[in-house]
């Protein structure tokens, strides 16, 4: 069995983390799941949420959302839509649009425009999982 | 006869655009290697995105996805993409022109225009027509989004049937010195992409699919065909740079050659007129000997 899995982490504009780790959490969207060497291939869907690898000891979190994870033979990619690194992360905008999103959210009642709705908890979660990587990072 | 004055007022001319094409060059240069850059550190998505597709497709017992739907209907949509300015060679007139070929060549009784860069537009928005959308005055900002829009909007009509096919009329950026037009089909998108025509044979591996297979290639083939638009703006936007860092380069070469024929006629006239003076004055003297001996 390999000791370490190959991560790559690909966004359309760059490609945001080539690295050799020991252990990757992934956000589905089914949920989360974590991935060990000598995992059985697996295709999934992205969710919202944090990306979350290993390097012996150390951890590093990224916030991505939309598009997919491969595993195979200990390459795991991962095509995110959008991924960011604390450092990538605009802390303040994030704050800002959680505000939004919840205001929003609080503005209408449930039964409202169903679009809308899911817009917005889509656009809360973006930036709940951009303000909790951004602090981690520090 | 030019005099020496008029001559060298059009060295002094060719100077300045000599300038402003170096200037041109340099500037293309930089935003070349910007492009390029996009280009590349785009790759790794863009190849992984294809291998997933075939390994999907082979997956999926039944690929009936809305988007791979081949029809019969006559309405295809052409979109063409251009720089929003010239002074880049025939970049954009060989797209033009390709347009036009296929305009004129396709037997489709409904053809439906989208315009990408100023250059397009103008063209086409002077001629009788129907322009669905524009997009100009963006390349300097290009990013995602703006593939993402315009790929969203494709689908769309697609999907409600406005639409049987869409087109993408593009310059490839094959290197530096040579961009290529080239016209590729969006949607419905073909089979070759999705039957692992990488060359390498999709090998059969046995995926945990999460969701199930068909969700996912749901999912995917909405970012593919996104894809594709955004490697067709990028592969543009390098391919503008490039051809206007030729076309300058070469645009600066004319101008130094004129400035070197420009000046040897400069020299002769300067030459001509010196020794017109100076048979006037030895004329003058040997007139005064004369009178003098007289």
């Amino acid at each position: 069995m390999a000791e370490r899995l190959t991560l790559e982490l690909a966004t359309p504009a760059r490609l945001v983390v080539s690295a050799e780790v020991d252990e990757v959490v992934v956000p589905g969207s089914q949920g989360y799941f974590g991935v060990l060497p000598g995992h059985a291939p697996l295709l999934a869907t992205l969710g919202i949420g944090e990306v979350t690898y290993r390097v012996g000891r150390d951890e590093y979190h990224v916030a991505a959302s939309g598009g997919f994870a491969e595993v195979r033979n200990d390459k795991v990619i991962i095509l995110a839509d959008v991924a960011e690194t604390p450092a990538d992360i605009d802390r303040a905008r994030a704050e800002r649009a959680r505000d939004r999103a919840e205001g929003r959210l609080a503005g209408r009642a449930a039964s409202q425009e169903e679009i809308d709705y899911t817009r917005a908890m889509c656009a809360l979660a973006r930036a709940l999982t951009r303000i909790q990587v951004a602090s981690r990072g520090q | 006869m030019a005099t020496l004055r008029d001559i060298q007022r059009r060295i002094r001319s060719v100077q300045s655009t000599q300038k402003i094409t170096r200037a041109m060059k340099l500037v293309a240069a930089a935003k070349l290697r910007r492009a390029q850059e996009r280009i590349l550190s785009a790759r790794p998505y863009a190849s992984k995105m294809a291998e997933l597709l075939s390994n999907l497709v082979s997956g999926a017992e039944d690929a009936g996805h809305p988007l791979l739907e081949q029809r019969e209907g006559p309405r295809r949509q052409i979109v063409i993409i251009t720089a929003d300015r010239g002074l880049a060679g025939a970049f954009n007139s060989n797209i033009i022109r390709r347009a036009n070929e296929l305009i004129r060549g396709s037997s489709s009784a409904e053809i439906t225009l989208v315009v990408v860069g100023r250059k397009a537009r103008d063209f086409f928005r002077r001629r009788t027509y129907t322009i669905r959308r524009d997009l100009v005055a963006f390349w300097d900002r290009l990013n995602y989004t703006h593939a993402k829009d315009l790929a969203d909007y494709f689908m769309q009509q697609f999907l409600d049937h406005e639409v049987d096919e869409v087109v993408l009329l593009y310059n490839e950026f094959r290197s530096v010195v040579a961009q290529r037009p080239v016209r590729v089909q969006l949607l419905p998108i073909p089979h070759a992409e999705t039957g692992g025509g990488e060359g390498t044979p999709a090998e059969q591996v046995d995926y945990i699919y999460e969701p199930s297979p068909e969700a996912i290639l749901g999912d995917l083939l909405p970012r593919h065909v996104r894809m594709q638009v955004w490697r067709a703006l990028m592969e543009s936007a390098a391919g503008e740079q490039g051809a206007r860092m030729t076309a300058m380069e070469a645009a600066s070469k004319n101008a130094k050659d004129i400035i070197g024929i420009l000046t040897i006629q400069y020299n002769k006239a300067r030459q001509e007129k010196i020794t017109k003076e100076l048979l006037d004055i030895v004329g003058g003297a040997e007139a005064l000997k004369q009178g003098a001996e007289a």
